[in-house]
């Protein structure tokens, strides 16, 4: 009461005179210091700080977005490492690859050109001893007929008479060859018969061609 | 402004010194009371509200711009705010909850801190915060919004509880409730308003009192003349001292209203 009683007579004195007491407030004073602060404070917290808040975050924003960048550039230069040294491992592998595969191939081809070369030098060998033995064939029929007609020949010339019969000259022949082969016929026997019948000379050449011939053949037919 | 209050003070010096010997009268607090002609507005309040247009207009157009790569404005800008928002609220509050009360906690300080300069800048040479009126207002404001946000957080009854530390023996708990109690809703704001009231009266007494104490010397003889020029020296050295003081204490009442908003929102003790 008695307070209540000292603020108003202050308050009065205030508004008379202005207070003598420094610690008494001056209520216009005291309300416009609200009005202050809520004025400013308005224009602070509407106009200066927000914008300044925004430049702080757009700051940090480019700040982090440029390390970001930069870490992203980095990763990428990463990768194309990678992925380069990747590729040239591949290359490499693939080269090592390619080079087996060659080596392997002409190993291949080697082998193939060999067997070939077996198979053709096998071929011609054995075409050639066909040969050969065809002509060694050819030859010892040419010859069997031609010493049969020389023969014969000599023999008609020393017995002085045609062997005019066909039948009994290839029969005589045959049977001659025939005994000369199986080896009942001696040598001394025929060149006997031969000194008989023939000049010897003549006689012993004779035999010894057949001899001759005979083991000719044989040579040949090992060959 | 001084030439005012100069005027009034040696008005009530002058029916003194006309009775001859000791007739300087030291300023008495009348020297704040300076109503604007026969209206209730004071001349703390013309500038006040001149202060908050300043302070309005210059940090708009500063901040109007801003952009990532600042400009000098916008830089200068940012290290005034810087000094509210990371200095004091984000190291007293922590960087979860300081955002909200950096506008509140940056308004306080560039309004004190110009209000506070206007006391030793040449047109004003008065600080409006040595009327009371106003650091009670500033302190009721901060006073309303941390109570606020406590209770707004810890409710009414966690917030009472939440004065009390834990871990105290039961059978103190009772006086340490009364002791933060107190601390709470009498001392803090009570310090808050008293402490920028008092160093801005106090600085301003002082400095009017060797200016007129300098004008009073040069009045007299030819050996208070030669007084007065240490005298006028130590006034210029108070009105470089006021200069530090007056941005300290704009510092310190931001400081203790971002405390007081930290310790309600603080989890516990």
């Amino acid at each position: 009461m008695q307070f209540t009683d000292t603020a108003s007579s202050v308050v009065s004195l205030a508004a008379s005179e202005g207070p003598k007491m420094p610690l008494i407030p001056y209520i216009p004073e005291l309300i416009f210091g609200f009005v202050m602060i809520g004025i400013l404070y308005l224009v602070v917290s509407k106009k200066v700080v927000p914008n300044l808040e925004k430049a702080y975050e757009e700051r940090r924003a480019a700040i982090e977005g440029g390390m970001e960048q930069a870490e992203e550039a980095q990763a990428q230069a990463q990768a194309a490492l990678q992925q380069y040294e990747a590729q040239l491992h591949e290359a490499r592998t693939e080269a090592n690859a390619i080079r087996e595969e060659a080596r392997a191939e002409g190993a291949s081809i080697v082998a193939e050109m060999r067997d070939k070369a077996q198979a053709e030098a096998n071929r011609i060998t054995e075409s050639a001893s066909r040969q050969i033995e065809a002509e060694r064939q050819q030859a010892l029929v040419s010859l069997r007929s031609e010493v049969g007609t020389m023969s014969t020949t000599l023999a008609s010339r020393i017995v002085g008479e045609s062997l005019e019969d066909e039948v009994r000259q290839k029969g005589i022949i045959d049977r001659f060859l025939a005994d000369l082969e199986s080896g009942t016929v001696r040598p001394e026997k025929v060149s006997a018969e031969a000194t008989v019948a023939a000049p010897a000379s003549s006689a012993g050449a004779t035999e010894q061609g057949q001899l001759d011939l005979g083991t000719d053949g044989t040579a040949g037919r090992d060959a | 402004m001084i030439l005012t209050a100069l005027t009034a003070g040696t008005t009530t010096a002058v029916p003194g010194a006309e009775g001859g010997e000791g007739g300087f009268s030291p300023p008495t607090p009348d020297i704040f009371w300076l109503p604007v002609g026969g209206t209730f507005i004071t001349e703390q309040m013309v500038w006040g509200g001149i202060s908050v247009l300043i302070l309005s207009v210059v940090m708009v157009a500063l901040s109007k711009n801003a952009a990532v790569v600042p400009s000098k404005g916008q830089w200068m800008m940012e290290g005034f705010y810087n000094l509210a928002r990371n200095g004091i609220a984000r190291d007293m509050i922590g960087s979860k909850d300081f955002l909200r009360f950096a506008p509140l906690l940056f308004s306080l300080f560039s309004l004190i801190l110009l209000n506070n300069w206007f006391g030793i800048l040449p047109p004003v040479m008065n600080p409006t915060f040595g009327k009371i009126g106003f650091p009670i207002a500033l302190t009721l404001v901060v006073y309303v919004v941390y109570h606020w946000i406590g209770f707004k957080k810890h409710g009414v009854k966690g917030y009472f509880a939440h004065m009390v530390p834990d871990g105290l023996p039961g059978w103190i708990r009772p006086a340490i409730f009364v002791l933060e109690l107190i601390t709470y809703f009498v001392t803090r704001p009570l310090t808050l308003a008293l402490r920028l009231f008092g160093n801005m009266f106090a600085g301003h007494m002082l400095i009017v009192l060797f200016v007129s104490a300098g004008a009073y010397f040069l009045t007299q003889d030819v050996l208070f003349k030669l007084l007065s020029v240490p005298t006028f020296l130590m006034a210029a050295v108070m009105v470089v001292f006021e200069a530090l003081v007056q941005f300290l204490q704009a510092y310190v009442f931001t400081l203790l209203s971002a405390s007081y908003i930290a310790g309600a929102l603080a989890d516990d003790h």
